[in-house]
């Protein structure tokens, strides 16, 4: 379709390509929002129901019921500024789908940019999508553990600052989620996003890791902001801190410090 | 009310005053790179880092605080926001107000101050020189402009000495740090407890209504307060530039350098003594005047700023919402401009969330018909301009986003520092005390008592000021205390400080452990209560207590003691653990405090 390195498509020329017909646009919002509107063409797929068993092979349905073949181009779109749309379009390249993209703003910048939307719900010819899987770009709570103290390993936390100080994964760096996005777009610039790198230390030939609460989601999103300034080795700890909790492995604070209280919240 | 016809919303009033300057982000990003090469000193790389605004944090080097200057309060919407996303994509997604009118982000990864100031530049705004020793944050009262007891508005003055001073040569080595505060009036502006205190006057030389000051020198809180002197009669505005230059040069000359702890300017008044300093500073403006090669002068903007009420989003059919009255009584001040009010937005110990902070900025353009908002002097928020016809609208606004605190203008507003949420000074949680003090003075509705409306509470996390305890009416200061073999939070309490035309530091009563200070405060208030004249305040009683001249049951501060020595006494750490540990703890007092700190 459009330059497979980048994981991201421009939402003036998703526009022009609506009409075409050949893409599977898919919204992943909830069922109720999406039948309020979305954009034209666009099928519904909500985070939750791949989230319910993202096994290969319930990935495999869900992109089969969907429409989306191996040669399908899909653009994955949300409304919580793409963090959620990252996580399915990480789903669909982890069974081995290659042409799949993050739209670059949310539904509700859409709307703004007065772009159209549509509150028919197209017809959907099931397709057959094979499985091969990709596990470079994931990574699993033992995996993690391995390769943790090695040199060329950054560990990046998404969550917000407050959850990263109280607890995370020994040795990782905090860069929340909101860090990754500017004004009208779900990613950083790309001098803005290599620049915050820059700043940090961490180089583009490390091999990176991102993990954040539960499900990747916020994880996800910083996995395609690095990919779209095009990062070769990251990887994404899927299922997060929960787990890694949950497992009992070592846990970091920041101690002495009671930086909750300064919070509004 | 009826609906009048109005212009539209105008478009967003601009800043007038660019503060920034871009090149300053790029050569801190590169001077942070340099000192995590061990290129650059840990001493050096401090007095950089404080230099630019960058303050420490407590127990780390990784992060910092971000302390970005708000010259005379002066904040706009566009502002805000930027302040707002700041919060969120590199501190901890709420932004503090300081009692010097900055804003703070807090925990800031030292490797992205560099994007903030960046991000600053975009509007307008800088955090060089709010830290470290410089000219810190130039203060002007809220209430500028629009308090019905000023003589002129000092605004104008107050940015221009601002402007004046930023990076200007003179003031990147001082001794210690300096602090301008310009008031309205004496009840709102702090004047005799900073190095310069400003107040406006006005006087007829030869028949000619002159501008001019009333200046105070060597004032400041810290861990010996003193209050500021008075300069001479007046000061006409043109000596305001030389005679400010004047005690800078002196305080740079002659300054301690050597001892940390007792360089600020106060310290070298109070050595010389009063009348030795007055006349080297009368003196030396003369010299200053005398001396310029070229005539310098303060860039004055006393240009009109343009009122124009916002389209109203007020209509008839707009009910008065619960609290309303309440509300309205502890939080607006009526302007001396007919018709129009200041309103107080209270914030928790300062605290305000990004999402706050966006509505904020939609409401001082929905509302305000000056187009900008003033940081106040108690963590708070000023929207003036508020036409009476919009404050139910307003009101309604600031119930939707959680910011309808009733009592910004009474004692429950408490102000407290950041304590041992960020600071490493710090040897208590002040911060957290001051939200509790606070949310238990609104549960027992005092922001509505008279009695106490001209009382504060301000607490600090160590003996050092930030929290201004000393001018406290109820004043604490945090310590640590010990009761067998534990360690508890120990406060120390003074009673009666002021900061008006009777400046005045508070009178060490009592230390008063962590989880006694509510119970103490209710009993000093109840004490009040008990033995108060007519039409006495608690202020004016607590005043006539530490002075001895209360002749009731209560005859001085002796008294006070022997009434609250029950409540204080330390429990057996069985019978109470929680005694034993500060707010936001879960842990013993004395594990959670810096190394050595306690015997400070």
């Amino acid at each position: 379709m459009i330059d497979s390195d980048i994981p991201v498509i421009n939402s003036k020329i998703l526009r022009e390509k609506i009409q075409e017909n050949s893409i599977r646009i898919v919204d992943v919002r909830r069922d109720q929002e999406y039948q309020q509107g979305h954009i034209t063409n666009a099928v519904n797929l909500p985070l939750a129901k791949l989230l319910a068993d993202d096994s290969p092979e319930s990935i495999q349905k869900i992109a089969q019921d969907l429409g989306i073949s191996d040669d399908t181009p899909a653009v994955i779109y949300d409304d919580t500024f793409g963090a959620l749309s990252s996580r399915v379009v990480w789903a669909l390249q982890y069974i081995g789908h290659k042409d799949v993209k993050l739209l670059d703003v949310t539904f509700s910048q859409w709307k703004e940019l007065g772009y159209e939307i549509s509150t028919e719900v197209p017809e959907i010819e099931t397709a057959t999508h094979s499985v091969k899987i990709n596990s470079e770009i994931m990574a699993t709570a033992e995996y993690l553990e391995k390769v943790k103290e090695n040199k060329n390993v950054v560990i990046i936390d998404n969550r917000e600052r407050l959850n990263y100080l109280e607890q995370h994964i020994p040795g990782a760096i905090n860069i929340p989620y909101r860090t990754l996005s500017t004004d009208g777009k779900i990613l950083r610039t790309k001098e803005g996003m290599k620049n915050l790198l820059k700043n940090r230390g961490i180089s583009e030939d490390a091999e990176i890791i991102t993990y954040c609460g539960s499900v990747g989601t916020l994880s996800g999103l910083a996995y395609y902001a690095l990919k779209s300034i095009g990062v070769p080795n990251v990887k994404l700890y899927v299922h997060s801190f929960k787990e890694w909790k949950s497992l009992e492995k070592p846990i970091d604070k920041q101690e002495n410090a009671n930086y909750w209280d300064l919070s509004a919240e | 009310m009826a609906q009048q016809l109005r212009p539209s919303k105008p478009a967003d009033k601009q800043p007038k005053i660019d503060w920034s300057r871009r090149q300053e982000a790029e050569n801190f990003a590169e001077t942070v790179k340099l000192f995590r090469q061990g290129k650059i000193d840990h001493d050096s790389f401090r007095r950089y880092r404080l230099q630019h605004g960058a303050y420490g944090t407590r127990m780390t080097d990784d992060y910092a605080m971000v302390r970005i200057k708000v010259p005379a309060g002066q904040i706009y919407p566009p502002q805000l926001e930027k302040i707002a996303q700041l919060s969120e994509m590199y501190s901890i997604g709420s932004a503090h107000f300081s009692t010097r009118e900055n804003i703070q982000l807090h925990w800031v990864i030292l490797e992205d101050v560099s994007e903030i100031m960046q991000s600053l530049a975009d509007v307008g705004m800088t955090s060089r020189e709010a830290c470290g020793n410089t000219v810190r944050n130039v203060m002007c009262s809220p209430l500028s402009g629009v308090c019905k007891d000023e003589i002129f508005d000092a605004t104008p003055y107050a940015l221009a000495i601002a402007r004046f001073m930023l990076r200007n040569p003179i003031c990147q080595g001082l001794p210690r740090k300096f602090k301008f505060n310009f008031t309205c009036c004496e009840k709102h502006g702090m004047i005799r407890i900073v190095d310069v205190g400003l107040l406006p006057q006005i006087q007829e030389i030869d028949g000619e209504k002159r501008k001019g000051f009333k200046i105070f020198l060597g004032g400041g809180l810290g861990n010996r307060s003193f209050v500021g002197h008075q300069l001479e009669d007046f000061t006409p505005v043109e000596d305001l530039l030389y005679t400010s230059m004047a005690v800078i040069r002196i305080f740079d000359r002659m300054g301690d350098r050597k001892n940390l702890s007792r360089n600020r300017m106060r310290y070298l008044v109070n050595e010389m003594g009063w009348e030795k300093f007055q006349n080297l500073v009368l003196k030396e403006r003369a010299i200053v005047k005398a001396t310029q090669s070229v005539i310098v002068k303060l860039n004055i903007d006393d240009a009109i700023n343009e009122i124009q009420r916002p389209i109203s989003v007020t209509d008839e059919s707009t009910s008065i919402p619960d609290g309303y009255a309440r509300w309205q009584k502890t939080n607006v001040e009526k302007q001396s401009q007919s018709g129009f009010n200041s309103v107080f937005i209270g914030l928790e110990a300062g605290d305000i969330t990004a999402n706050q902070l966006r509505s904020v900025a939609e409401i001082i353009r929905d509302y305000s018909a000056e187009g900008f908002a003033r940081n106040g002097f108690s963590q708070n928020i000023v929207i003036r301009y508020v036409h009476d016809d919009d404050l139910v609208s307003l009101y309604s606004k600031l119930l939707e986003t959680g910011l309808a605190k009733s009592g910004s203008l009474t004692m429950a507003s408490a102000v407290g520092c950041s304590g041992t949420t960020s600071c490493n000074l710090a040897l208590t949680n002040s911060h957290r005390l001051a939200k509790e003090v606070q949310r238990k003075f609104l549960e027992l509705n005092f922001d509505e008592d008279d009695d106490l409306k001209d009382s504060t509470i301000k607490i600090s996390g160590c003996p050092n000021s930030c929290g201004q305890h000393q001018i406290a009416t109820i004043g604490f200061y945090g310590g640590g205390g010990r009761h067998e073999a534990n360690m508890f939070p120990n406060y120390t309490m003074s009673l009666g400080g002021k900061f008006d035309e009777d400046a005045m530091l508070g009178h060490h009563t009592a230390r008063v452990p962590v989880k006694r200070i509510i119970p103490v405060i209710l009993k000093i208030i109840e004490l009040f209560k008990e033995n108060k004249q007519p039409d006495d305040t608690l202020a004016k009683w607590i005043d006539r207590v530490v002075k001895g001249n209360e002749s009731s049951k209560i005859t001085g501060v002796e008294d006070i003691k022997k009434e609250i020595a029950p409540l204080i006494a330390p429990p057996k750490i069985e019978d109470e653990p929680d005694f034993y540990m500060d707010y936001g703890s879960d842990t013993n007092y004395h594990t959670v405090t810096g190394k050595g700190e306690c015997a400070a």
